[in-house]
């Protein structure tokens, strides 16, 4: 102990800490101060966990679009804590904004906001507001659909301000759509600007605090008492109870990752965060010029007032028993966010896709497979369906009846089913739509070849320096099928390729995964030690493929062809597919 | 802490039990707290990321073409994890194959520093120009302050062709 005192007492002696943490441990606080007093403690505390937490994901994380979500998922799927530590920021968020909102709350309660401590009052306020602000820009950087979707609609809330509206929207680094400059912009702030900015906020607001003393019951005349260790102990309670609750959530609950960004994703319901919920069912009661209303005026006269309240109530302090007023608004304000948060999650339809955390692209969820032909193939085969097709369904088609995607060889049209399944449209949304990534149907005459194309896409940023595109990661002859997918890429079919029938480029994907071009030929691509497939539907039906695949040789006689055993849904995309092959020209 | 009060002398201290107990649990707690946050955090930045699966063995020359007993520089891509990224990176080696057509494939970094070394062809030795480290064609470290002899890639021969893997562990 010897030794510890000698340097306590020499940093005393030079700097004079230990009167200073004395001094802030045994300020004196009111007998009524208690149990109700330990939030303020625990915001802080959260706001720390935030800092440490936040660090340690910076340290694994790349600032920019596409990077950024790949960085994520590198977290989540390959660090070893990876998941625990995100998890405790994700929820430390939200806990944090709780217990802000339930500090407030108290302090509104007791009416501790009056003369002298006003200023006290208006810097939590400012610091609330921070709060949600780092909420708002942390909720971009994942880079997933939720977060790009959630954004493009904070913008747009923006956006409608009276007057300040368009400057916002340029303030957001934003044109209408979300992209590189906002991305940079929020993580600025969410990680350079806020985070000191809080400091020094909570700096002030203790000190205020301080100043004034903490505010005592008004019929309190017992004699003062010691902020340590009595109420400290109490603070630590509530930090260690709040900290526990954090610790198991982040072990249990799964933050999502969807997936990457998808500007072109028309069935993507976006959605905010849980508490901003109630400002997102507020707007549905304000329809056309009077959206402003429920986007900008309301929440901008409820944050006013709540800046103005100790000038509103300007009374002296009277027990917590008479505040009936306070309590009463404070349980219509609990009321209403109840009332409306839970009617934006009742009404809200869920979507379609679920996080998505795992190694393996999502695929085609199942009932994109089932409906049998798309639109465009429909119109090709009107009367059929694949499984009982009479045999002239697609002799009878012209060749300009064609859907796009029946021009295609088997591994452009594959290629078209990976363009969709790695969520390249993210960043390269298609015709007339402004994507991150380049048009693609534009391309420089040198980059249009494989050769350019495929070490572009395993290492983008060595054939393009500065390239935002993340590296696809996967194998090569998966790289050859987009490329010449790209290759195919016109202003005029781009859409309708794109949007290729899900049967089509999943049954071409299996087409190629198995290499039924080292015997076959569609589109006069492949050996042609087999039959060509060109128009098979004219000659069979769903069931003679099925059995054919299963047994070859059993249904022709002499056939060389080794057996396939499809999972059901291979089977089905594939069948699928090559009865709606068009008749070769 | 021996005088709390001073300066304020109007206030009541608590019982020196519970002022014990509850600078006791004070401690504790936060202690706890501080440790649920440190083990994770350097299980975090401390532990290597899951193994990738990466393309291990790259195929790289046709042994008839590297010459026996002078060591030749051969370079090929292979791919490297690079945190969340795959990127396909130049990789180079130093071959040298003896009479029987047995090869050996060293890193081109020198084990001191990592500098590049060359092949002297007068002296028959590799040479690093950074530290004057010297070795001799088997790796073996002549002169210098290079602590270990050459590293080396993993080799296998299949069908005439040099397949390159990744470098051995060194002791």
């Amino acid at each position: 102990m010897r030794p510890i005192r000698t340097v306590i007492d020499w940093l005393e002696h030079r700097t004079g800490i230990e009167t200073a943490v004395k001094n802030f441990l045994y300020e004196d606080i009111p007998a009524s101060a208690g149990w109700h007093q330990i939030i303020g403690s625990m915001a802080v505390f959260f706001f720390v966990i935030q800092v440490v937490t936040g660090a340690l994901l910076a340290f694994n994380y790349a600032p920019t679009p596409g990077e950024a979500y790949n960085s994520v998922k590198y977290i989540m799927t390959e660090l070893t804590g990876g998941p625990l530590i995100r998890g405790l920021h994700h929820w430390g968020a939200s806990m944090m904004l709780i217990i802000v909102v339930l500090h407030m709350i108290q302090v509104f309660i007791y009416g501790a906001y009056k003369k002298p401590r006003e200023a006290t009052w208006m810097v939590g306020v400012t610091l609330l507001l921070i709060t949600l602000a780092f909420g708002l820009t942390g909720y971009l950087l994942p880079w997933d659909n939720r977060a790009y979707w959630g954004t493009v609609v904070t913008t747009q809330i923006a956006s409608q301000a009276p007057i300040a509206g368009p400057y916002m929207l340029r303030l957001l680094g934003s044109d209408g759509s979300v992209g590189n400059v906002t991305f940079s912009r929020f993580y600025a702030l969410h990680t350079v600007l806020l985070p000191p900015l809080t400091i020094i906020l909570i700096g002030i607001h203790i000190y205020l605090v301080r100043k004034h003393g903490v505010a005592a019951a008004p019929d309190d005349t017992a004699p003062k008492r010691k902020f340590f260790p009595e109420q400290v102990f109490k603070d630590t309670v509530g930090v260690a109870i709040a900290f526990v609750v954090l610790f198991i959530m982040a072990v249990v609950a799964k933050v999502p990752l969807e997936r990457l960004a998808d500007p072109t994703d028309t069935a993507y319901i976006p959605r905010p965060e849980w508490y901003f919920l109630f400002l997102f069912q507020t707007l549905k009661f304000f329809k056309g010029p009077l959206e402003t209303v429920g986007s900008v005026v309301l929440p901008g006269v409820a944050v006013l007032t709540l800046f103005l309240i100790p000038f509103i109530d300007r009374g002296p302090m009277i027990r917590i028993g008479k505040r009936t007023f306070a309590i009463t608004l404070v349980l219509l304000a609990a009321i209403a966010w109840t009332g409306l948060t839970t009617a934006a999650v009742v009404t809200t339809p869920k979507n379609q896709e679920s996080a998505e955390d795992t190694e393996t692209p999502a695929n085609e969820t199942p009932e994109a497979t089932a409906p049998a032909p798309a639109p465009e193939a429909a119109t090709a085969a009107p009367s059929a369906s694949p499984e009982s097709k009479p045999p002239d369904a697609v002799s009878a088609v012209a060749p300009a009846q064609l859907a796009a995607w029946q021009r295609l060889t088997p591994q452009e049209l594959a290629g078209a089913g990976l363009f969709k399944r790695q969520g390249c449209m993210g960043c390269h949304p298609g015709p007339g739509q402004k994507g991150i990534g380049p048009d693609l149907t534009k391309l420089p005459a040198e980059h249009r070849n494989v050769a350019w194309l495929v070490p572009h896409f395993k290492n983008p940023s060595q054939m393009v320096p500065g390239s935002v595109m993340p590296p696809v990661d996967l194998p090569d002859a998966n790289l050859n099928e987009l490329a010449l997918l790209v290759l195919t890429l016109t202003p005029r079919n781009e859409q309708a390729l794109l949007s290729a029938p899900d049967f089509a480029t999943q049954g071409a994907m299996v087409y190629q995964k198995n290499h039924c071009d080292a015997c076959h030929q569609i589109k006069a691509v492949g050996s042609t030690l087999g039959p060509a497939l060109d128009g098979v539907g004219l000659r069979h039906n769903r069931a003679w493929l099925e059995k054919h695949f299963a047994d070859p040789a059993g249904v022709t006689q002499g056939s060389i062809m080794p057996p396939y055993k499809f999972n059901p849904e291979d089977l089905d995309a594939i069948c699928k597919y090559l009865l709606q092959l068009p008749k070769g020209a | 802490m021996d005088q709390p009060n001073r300066g304020h002398s109007t206030a009541v201290d608590v019982s020196p039990t519970r002022r014990k107990f509850y600078i006791g649990f004070i401690n504790g707690a936060m202690g706890l707290i501080g440790v649920a946050l440190a083990i994770p955090a350097a299980i975090y930045l401390l532990f290597p990321p899951k193994p990738r699966k990466g393309q291990d063995w790259v195929k790289t020359a046709d042994l008839s073409k590297i010459p026996a007993g002078t060591p030749t520089e051969i370079s090929f891509e292979r791919t490297r994890v690079d945190g969340w990224k795959v990127t396909n990176v130049k990789a180079t080696a130093w071959v040298v194959k003896g009479p029987y057509n047995e090869v050996v494939a060293f890193t081109p970094q020198c084990t001191h520093l990592g500098c590049a070394y060359h092949w002297d062809t007068p002296s028959r030795t590799f040479i690093c120009p950074c530290h004057n480290s010297v070795f001799s064609i088997d790796g073996k470290v002549l002169s210098g302050p290079a602590p270990r002899p050459l590293d080396r890639y993993m080799t296998k021969i299949e069908g005439g062709r040099l397949d390159i893997g990744p470098p051995e562990p060194h002791a």
